[in-house]
């Protein structure tokens, strides 16, 4: 076991050697990370430069949705955000080279390309969200302070477990492109706004069915005092380990059956 | 003396009939080459889909908080900015804004010079190329999102017929001018060899201040304009779509249009100049 942890932790060290080394590069994709994410942060304010109100919530309550959706996809992309290029490995014939050797599939995916260059992504989006909880001038209790912990965590897992679950649909449509970036890219911008905003079968679909609602939008509603318009109790708040738990037991399962339903591509 | 590259004059007369006959061959090829990608340009459309939802869904929200005195944000009503994101997706695999690096990726390999062997102009050959992946674009990226924007959202419907033409010469201009950018993008890689980084600040300049996240109009006017005619940006995106929600005037709009056509005659040339200097410095090195 001590020897396996050794494996991985010399796979990472060796790739974040490899990226660092190239340093005109990584500091153009450290940075243009940052850029990205403040992409949505001019969006949002840009918005509130025409309107007061979005979906009947404020600025700064739309600034800590969006602190806590983009810590917790920030986090999930740097743990496990390469998984995305799976359907590369999957083509290029790649992953059968991965599955001779006696280590878990998954985790050795996600050494051999661990993406250190999305540190800058993880910082900043932390960056937001503490300062979005600073602006939003919140009347601070012990549970909140637990709960503002919580929610990325949580949130994380949640989407490390939508990055898996897309990618999986390599094993059986090798050219699914961006098929995945529908529920992880989506899945972000979904939770950066309230969802109040969206309505209909679209907002059951991605708020409920897939359970985006319960990242940002309730932790953020009982951190700002505010109750939900669309009438669901306040514990709802501390809904999001149990939705990420159920997430990560399904693309557990879906990876699982489909590395097993793996065929190569015969190349 | 002097060189023989693919830009030197030619040696010998060539008939304009032949050199457009070759042009269209090589766009109808560039149509079937992206004809064949049939999962990914499903994949692409579907996930082209799904963001539209969720921005129509936001701009919408934009204009319900905003009531303006006509029910409008920054002068557009509910439909029009619904329109503005359907129509939107649909711009977004005609005039294909990110992904394309065969010209950066031949560079860094080295085999940018089976290009300057052939008889056609090189920045001509990957025109012809990319025009025949918007023409398929057109059928496989464009319809679909406007489907189903139009079946889930009340859309605007232009008032004058003109307006349609109009779009369509819109939308072809847009077309050559991203193309422009694109080649002048990946042209970097002549001099950097690594052309990444600056494919990556594209990706991000031609996301933010194309209208993509938001309407331009959006942004406060000085800034705005500052970006209309200092930038290339809103030419590729902002200017069909403005031209086919009647947002301007009649005068207007052809000024809008007339701003469009110099960005993209002015960096269509300066790709001609690029490739020429490019040409010389790859000499130069003995590649």
């Amino acid at each position: 076991m001590v020897s396996t942890l050794a494996v991985y932790r010399r796979l990472v060290g060796a790739q974040a050697r490899s990226q660092a080394s190239y340093r005109v590069s990584f500091t153009l994709d450290l940075l243009g990370n940052i850029v990205w994410l403040g992409a949505d942060l001019l969006g949002i304010t840009v918005f509130f430069r025409i309107t007061p109100s979005l979906g009947g919530f404020g600025f700064a309550d739309v600034l800590v949705m969006l602190g806590l959706s983009a810590s917790a996809f920030a986090l999930a992309d740097l743990a496990v955000g390469n998984i995305e290029k799976l359907r590369v490995y999957v083509r290029t014939g790649l992953l059968d080279s991965v599955l001779i050797k006696p280590l878990g599939v998954l985790p050795q995916l996600l050494a051999l390309d661990f993406g250190l260059r999305r540190l800058g992504r993880a910082g900043y989006a932390l960056v937001i969200l503490v300062a979005a909880l600073w602006y939003a001038d919140i009347a601070w209790t012990p549970e909140k302070a637990a709960l503002v912990v919580v929610t990325p965590l949580a949130g994380a897992a949640f989407f490390s477990a939508i990055f898996v679950a897309g990618a999986t649909v390599a094993f059986w449509w090798i050219e699914s492109g961006e098929l995945a970036n529908a529920l992880t890219y989506g899945g972000r911008d979904f939770t950066s706004y309230p969802i109040t905003v969206y309505s209909g079968w679209f907002r059951r679909l991605f708020a409920y069915a897939l359970g985006f609602a319960f990242v940002a939008y309730y932790p953020a509603l009982a951190v700002l005092d505010e109750p939900d318009p669309l009438g669901l109790p306040a514990a709802t708040a501390w809904a999001g380990p149990v939705v990420a738990a159920l997430a990560a037991a399904v693309a557990a399962a879906l990876w699982r059956f489909g590395v097993r339903r793996y065929r190569s591509t015969g190349s | 003396m002097g060189f023989v590259t693919a830009t030197a004059p030619p040696t010998h007369f060539r008939k304009l009939q032949a050199q457009i006959h070759l042009f269209t061959a090589i766009a109808a090829a560039g149509f079937r080459r992206y004809a064949t990608y049939r999962q990914a340009t499903v994949a692409a459309a579907f996930t082209n889909t799904i963001f539209g939802f969720l921005k129509a869904f936001v701009l919408l929200a934009v204009v319900g908080g905003a009531a303006g005195a006509l029910g409008t944000a920054a002068g557009y009503s509910g439909p029009q900015l619904a329109t503005f994101v359907w129509v939107g997706q649909g711009l977004l695999g005609v005039v294909g804004y990110w992904g394309w690096t065969d010209l950066a990726d031949r560079i860094r390999t080295g085999e940018v010079v089976s290009d300057l062997l052939r008889p056609v102009h090189p920045v001509a050959s990957y025109l012809a190329t990319d025009l025949g992946r918007a023409g398929f674009g057109v059928f496989t990226r464009f319809v679909p999102p406007v489907l189903v924007g139009a079946l889930a959202f009340d859309l605007y419907r232009p008032v004058h017929w003109s307006t349609y033409p109009l779009f369509a010469l819109s939308v072809l201009i847009a077309v050559l001018l991203s193309f422009g950018c694109r080649y002048l993008v990946n042209a970097t890689a002549f001099w950097l060899l690594d052309a990444r980084g600056m494919i990556l600040a594209w990706a991000i300049a031609s996301t933010v201040l194309t209208g993509l996240v938001f309407p331009i109009r959006f942004l406060p006017d000085p800034v705005a304009i500052a970006l209309w005619l200092g930038t290339p940006f809103p030419s590729m995106f902002q200017t069909p779509l403005d031209v086919l929600l009647e947002r301007d005037p009649p005068l207007p709009r052809l000024g809008t249009l007339a701003v469009q056509l110099a960005w993209a005659a002015g960096v269509l040339g300066l790709c001609r100049v690029v490739q020429r200097r490019a040409e010389h410095r790859l000499v130069i090195q003995g590649g």
